[in-house]
């Protein structure tokens, strides 16, 4: 049993770490709200973006010269890469090892040589524990990547997917799916996969369009963007679902810290009160020793 | 029925405007301007001014090149980048000028072996669109044409 004092200085040291769960909390809650933001004003670009491209997509799949262009030809898969995006940091539950064991699944499931382009630390120092071969990492991009940021990245995908180094790219990032839940989620980046007809009339309507320069030339111009906004995209959700999840984590370390420190108050109190009764019982029994 | 015309970035809607009576835009075939009943259009934008006039105002957008689609008088303007002029930083247009030439210098010398001629020049033109937006609004006199 614990002495009074001991008890005393393990209540203090647990304060003292829910103040920080709980300081962390707060912060994690405030970015989380600027990170959904950035997510929600991406989004009128990336929607109509997609709506274009489904359009142009189904078009000139009739159209044999466009339907060629090197993003979208699908060839015999000898190399594959995985462009990995998790947090740079930890303290969110079990985001990164969710995500870093749904990627490693992954990779671990392919019959070609994977190569892994790692965006953020955690993922990262998995895949090089791993002994997975690492083709580049990208690290600190901060709490709220801009667009420049993510250019490069996207700039090395496709520069290699050209270049016939790698013949098929998957992207792994958290889906942000809602403040309790970041779903690990692998999608296919290269060839591209036109995206879905979203509403039957923009696609029937997209044959009177005016093309200028030409329907390849701006086809041409949308392609990269699609890799582009895809990739910026999973790097905005990763951000707003690493604030959300290190807000739930930190919100239930807060709360543990709570319960012990109810508990161990209990305990205090029950330890001091067995005291007093001892010491009324010596002191009882003194007196009536003396008295008799 | 006036244009409605939405301007946005991967980054942010920068400006959704209904009511416009002429835009403006830096077509990659040319300066054109856009009136209301245009017919269905989709282009590439090259770096340039996008203007948005309406009931005797005008809106200037710096745009670093994009896409353009018209369609039933809704105008979609995806920029790679764009900023009312207001918001143009003549210094950083600057610097990123002098950086540009600088590296298209050392290569035209020959001292610069592995450049990104491309890259060079296509920052900086788009610094030197920046910096002409900002001469032209900024400095008082005689209305534009």
């Amino acid at each position: 049993m614990a002495t009074i004092r001991q008890l005393k200085r393990r209540i203090q040291s647990v304060k003292n770490t829910a103040k920080i769960t709980n300081a962390l909390q707060l912060v994690a809650a405030s970015k989380m709200r600027r990170a959904q933001d950035r997510a929600e004003q991406s989004r009128p670009y990336a929607q109509k973006l997609r709506v274009v491209l489904a359009g142009l997509a189904t078009q000139s799949s009739e159209d044999q010269d466009v339907a060629r262009h090197p993003l979208l030809v699908s060839r015999p898969v000898s190399n594959i890469a995985v462009l990995h995006i998790t947090p740079d940091r930890g303290l969110c539950g079990g985001l990164n090892a969710n995500m870093n064991r749904s990627a490693g699944t992954f990779v671990a499931m392919q019959h070609e040589p994977v190569q892994v382009v790692a965006v953020g630390k955690k993922g990262r120092d998995f895949f090089v524990r791993a002994h997975v071969h690492l083709a580049a990492e990208f690290t600190d991009l901060g709490d709220y990547p801009s667009q420049a940021d993510t250019l490069g990245i996207t700039r090395l995908i496709i520069d290699d997917y050209l270049a016939e180094k790698v013949d098929r790219v998957y992207v792994s990032f958290p889906e942000f799916v809602s403040t309790a839940t970041q779903r690990p989620t692998i999608r296919q980046l290269l060839p591209i996969e036109p995206p879905a007809a979203v509403e039957g009339e923009d696609e029937a309507q997209l044959a009177d369009y005016i093309f200028e320069p030409s329907p390849d030339v701006v086809l041409a111009g949308l392609l990269p963007r699609y890799i582009e906004m895809q990739i910026y995209e999973a790097i905005l959700q990763n951000a707003a679902s690493f604030q959300s999840a290190q807000m739930v984590a930190m919100k239930n370390a807060t709360d543990n810290a709570q319960d012990i420190t109810r508990e161990l108050t209990l305990t205090d109190y029950k330890a001091r009160q067995e005291q007093i009764t001892k010491e009324l019982l010596d002191i009882v029994g003194g007196a009536a020793a003396l008295e008799g | 029925m006036p244009l409605t015309v939405e301007l946005v970035t991967a980054e942010r809607v920068v400006r959704v405007e209904p009511g416009v009576d002429v835009l403006v835009v830096p077509g990659s075939e040319g300066q054109m301007a856009i009136l209301p009943h245009h017919a269905a259009l989709m282009t590439t934008l090259d770096p340039g001014e996008l203007v948005m006039r309406r009931a005797g105002q005008e809106d200037a957008f710096a745009v670093t090149g994009g896409f353009l689609e018209v369609r039933n008088d809704r105008v979609t303007v995806l920029a790679d980048a764009a900023e009312p002029f207001e918001e143009i930083d003549a210094a950083r247009a600057e610097a990123a000028r002098a950086r540009a030439e600088e590296r298209l210098r050392l290569y035209r010398e020959g001292r610069a072996g592995d450049l990104d001629v491309a890259r060079a020049s296509a920052a900086l033109q788009r610094s030197l669109m920046r910096l002409r937006i900002v001469q032209r609004r900024r400095r008082p006199g005689p209305p534009r044409v």
